[in-house]
């Protein structure tokens, strides 16, 4: 796969330092909704030290253990050492892992645990996938990386009707599964990746039954939820969000600690719309609705789904009893997405207290133009209306 | 004012979300790790035995699933980590130079991508015609003599070479006796083996039993030199409660944890990546268990699935990480109506092997001593200097039509098959061998092949009266364990099938609708 962006980052990042006037990535002078996300007062990240270990999914060890304040790819990175310090059958590779990778998340891992264990494979993204499944039917348990999500296509035939399909096919012939294989890849837009930095791929996995597809929103979730995906049982897909490689930094426990797979999330209560989103977004939708609640005297529940295959139904279902309305929010494009999904089990699960039709912001139905993407992506404004229009129905 | 700071925020985050390159070799712009500069940029390059016990391990527990700390834990993985560390286990995945520089007046050209290229003023194309095809090993000729009287007598014992001979007998008979079950209906579909009993049979005879496999389908005599039962295989084929795969594959998918054979799947050279990977898992577990003896992989693929993308991921990710794998190919001539002129125009398989760096040989598959030969020869190879990769190219030539959906003589001439089947196959020839030494004779064969259909027979009427496996079959095995999306329909189904008992029959499925439960443990 062409990776033309990791050669021209550091141009264009250097391109921004120099120059006082940005050509793309702005908001409007005026603008009240659609500003940028302050990772650094949000209340989905904690600021500190007695916020991470307050987390009831803990175990006892991390909570009464130390924390540090990292941002996501140092958390992956934390994640992937323990995994490789714990169990031996532990293996990382995909491409350029071996210096650290592109975005940072292997770094130091090669040095303290040797090339055999980390390691660059060929620039080949169905042989990356194929080799993890033959090193986890022989009972490894490897980590491999795809550099972009926008680029785990070549590698679909080996997930879908390989990874997925071989413990089914198997029978009871005990232990040939893919338990232990993660394929980690960033994932959703970054401002300025185009058509193939860009892309959410994770409805395509989502139809997929014997995969998981896990998307983590902070550094302690990714801790969490990529050491949970590591001693999982299943194959997992482990997309992580980009944009938050460097942006999103909290304090997260030091201790090793899981967080549960196909379990959701609530963010924050409340009464009369439940929010249901994963990865970035959350942020979008957390800005969303401050500002609504602040507008339009109303409660809004906020839940991460988390897992996004396979999902937590009963959480989405139970809430929008509750409160009787729904909206779900993904950077991917809204066709046949996971907002599909969501939609029809609420609508199955909730026909009788729905008090309003439930409504999906998403990506639209078109690609990642470079130019595009503040119109494309969901942002605050689609949301604070979405929510503006699901209460006056 | 506050929108100008929010901006400079932003701007700080783009500016360090990609890789600034040129702060690369400085560890790039992390601002949360402190990246030791040497760490980072150079790999250990000490290149050690791969052997040498002074880097040896604890054994290694395979049942060790918990992440938690533990002392023990701590300390075995600290000495693997180290030995697999400092002993560089892979030679061929070392760089091959610390540094690429251009000597003044040299002859060589020290590009990094291709070292040691001779500098030349003549213009020439590398032409892929004008050398002869590589050459085919073979040991018996047609007549089942040894082709080189000077060389030793084949390595077998008369024993082995018995039951290399029952076998591929085995195969055939049963082969005859599923086409036309499956030509009656009684299952759904198979594929035979005829004219390439020789190739599955021999290289299993020359492989360790432990070493995994992974076929592509037309390698039945593999299950049945590792030990699959004619009734083994009549329950994959009825798709029996009695089927290790659950009634879930289509004919001819066998597969067993058992006899170390991965379960065949329908898409082609998927197989052969898993193969790198898992033969990658030999090499770390052999270093890991010095006790136990060396394991390599074998895989099988034919010429057209060699056209598959996987099968240039596999080979290329086989050699640069130095894995211990056989890729055994089984050039037949045909992807189901595609001749090789159509599917290549190379020198076969073979030729490529070498562009991967992948050691390489062609043997005669219809010659089961020259495939066993060959392929215990590569085994040892794949296990020196840490484990390499190399590739077998077996000659063959596919008898049978491609499978009981597909009529052959639509596309090549019965003629052509009828001589093949009469000149030159694995069968016949090693029976004139062992006819030649007198261990072999009409008689034995007649017994042989009557007894062989009389069991045969036995196990197919057993299977085919056999119930099918219980209704849960149906979701279980999708994940670990059932999902409550899974739990929720399967008690769906079954409220539909007691509402239209008429519609179903679960009669002939173990337990019947009781079988249709899906509980979490």
């Amino acid at each position: 796969m062409a990776r033309p962006l990791i050669n021209t980052a550091g141009r264009i990042a250097r391109s921004i330092q120099s120059s006082s006037r940005r050509t793309y990535a702005s908001h409007p002078a005026k603008a009240r909704l659609n500003i940028p996300t302050d990772y650094g007062t949000t209340p989905l990240l904690s600021h500190t030290s007695k916020a991470a270990l307050a987390n009831p999914e803990l175990s006892q060890g991390a909570k009464n253990g130390t924390t540090s304040r990292i941002n996501l790819f140092s958390a992956i990175n934390a994640a992937m050492a323990h995994a490789l310090r714990s169990d031996d059958r532990v293996l990382l590779f995909g491409e350029d892992v071996a210096f650290g990778g592109v975005f940072r998340c292997s770094m130091n891992l090669a040095s303290e645990f040797g090339e055999a264990r980390v390691f660059n494979t060929p620039l080949s993204e169905q042989g990356i996938v194929g080799f993890a499944i033959g090193a986890a039917v022989e009972g490894m348990r490897p980590i491999a990386e795809i550099q972009f999500a926008d680029y785990v296509f070549p590698a679909f035939d080996q997930i879908v009707n390989e990874a997925a399909k071989i413990r089914y096919r198997a029978g009871s012939n005990a232990g040939m599964d893919c338990g232990g294989m993660v394929i980690r890849m960033p994932a959703g837009g970054v401002g300025h990746g185009a058509l193939y930095h860009s892309q959410s791929p994770e409805s395509l996995f989502t139809h997929v039954p014997g995969m998981r597809v896990v998307i983590p929103r902070s550094p302690a979730q990714a801790k969490g939820l990529l050491l949970a995906s590591i001693e999982s049982p299943d194959p997992v897909i482990f997309m992580e969000p980009k944009i938050l490689y460097r942006a999103a930094v909290e304090h997260v426990p030091s201790e090793p600690y899981t967080l549960p797979l196909s379990k959701a999330e609530i963010l924050k209560e409340g009464e009369d719309i439940t929010i249901i989103s994963y990865g970035t977004p959350l942020y979008t939708c957390q800005s969303a609705i401050t500002a609504a609640e602040k507008d339009l005297k109303c409660s809004i529940e906020l839940i991460d789904l988390r897992t996004i295959y396979p999902w937590d139904r009963e959480t989405i279902s139970t809430s929008v009893n509750k409160t009787g309305r729904a909206i779900v929010v993904h950077e991917s494009m809204v066709n046949a997405g996971v907002g599909a999904e969501v939609a029809a089990t609420i609508q199955d699960k909730c026909f009788l207290r729905l008090e309003a039709p439930v409504q999906r912001v998403a990506g639209w139905s078109t690609h990642p133009g470079l130019g595009y993407e503040r119109f494309n992506i969901p942002d605050v404004t689609r949301i604070y209306d979405t929510i503006k229009s699901v209460l006056d129905y | 004012m506050i929108a100008d700071s929010v901006e400079a925020d932003a701007n700080e985050v783009h500016s360090r979300l990609f890789l600034n390159t040129e702060n690369l070799g400085k560890g790039g712009t992390a601002a949360f790790l402190e990246p030791r500069q040497s760490d980072v940029l150079f790999l250990p390059c000490e290149v050690r035995s791969f052997c040498d016990p002074s880097f040896s391990s604890k054994s290694h527990n395979a049942t060790h699933v918990t992440m938690k700390r533990s002392i023990a834990v701590a300390e075995r993985s600290i000495r693997t980590s180290h030995a697999l560390r400092t002993g560089s286990i892979c030679t061929s995945c070392q760089r091959r130079w610390n540094s690429v520089s251009q000597r003044p007046g040299s002859d060589r050209v020290q590009f990094p991508g291709a070292v040691n290229s001779r500098f030349t003023t003549d213009l020439k194309f590398a032409r892929a015609t004008e050398e002869d095809a590589m050459p085919t090993f073979r040991v018996l000729d047609q007549e089942g003599k040894l082709v080189d009287k000077n060389r030793e007598e084949p390595d077998i014992s008369d024993e082995e070479a018995l039951r290399l001979y029952k076998d591929m007998v085995s195969v055939s008979i049963m082969d005859l006796i599923m086409f036309d079950a499956q030509r009656q209906g009684r299952i759904s579909f198979y594929m035979v083996s005829a004219g390439e009993e020789g190739i599955a049979v021999g290289s299993a005879s020359a492989l360790n039993p432990r070493d995994p496999i992974f076929a592509q389908y037309r390698e039945t005599g593999i299950f049945r030199y590792r030990g699959f039962t004619f009734d083994d295989f009549m329950a994959q084929l009825f798709a029996t409660k009695d089927d290790t795969g659950k009634a879930r594959n289509m004919p001819v998918h066998y597969g067993s944890r058992k006899f170390n054979v991965h379960t065949i799947s329908s898409p082609l050279a998927t197989q052969i990546p898993h193969a790198s990977g898992a033969a990658y898992a030999m090499k770390i577990q052999n270093l890991q268990n010095p006790t136990e003896d060396p394991r390599v992989v074998a895989c099988y693929f034919g010429e057209g699935a060699a056209s598959e993308g996987d099968f240039h991921a596999a080979l290329n990710i086989a050699a640069t990480r130095g894995c211990p794998v056989l890729f055994i190919c089984r050039n037949n001539g045909y992807a189901i109506s595609t001749p090789t002129l159509e599917q290549y125009r190379g020198d076969g398989i073979a030729s490529r092997g070498v562009g991967y760096g992948i050691d390489t040989v062609r043997v005669d598959g219809n010659d089961i001593l020259a495939v066993r030969e060959v392929t215990k020869k590569a085994r040892d190879l794949a296990l020196k200097n840490g484990g390499r990769p190399v590739l077998i190219e077996a000659m063959s030539y596919r008898v049978s039509h491609h499978s009981t959906s597909d009529d052959s003589f639509a596309y090549r001439a019965k003629v052509e098959v009828e001589d093949w089947k009469r000149r030159d196959n694995p069968i016949t020839r090693l029976r004139k061998w062992m006819e030649g030494k007198g261990l072999w004779d009409e008689e034995k064969e007649k017994e042989l092949r009557s007894d062989l259909r009389k069991q045969i027979l036995t196990a197919y009427r057993k299977a085919e009266k056999e119930k099918k496996p219980a209704l849960s079959g149906l979701m279980s095995n999708v994940y670990a364990e059932p999902t409550e999306e899974q739990i929720e329909q399967m008690a769906t189904l079954r409220k539909v099938i007691q509402k239209y008992p008429n519609e179903y029959d679960v009669s002939e499925f173990d337990g019947g609708l009781d079988g249709l439960t899906l509980d979490k443990k």
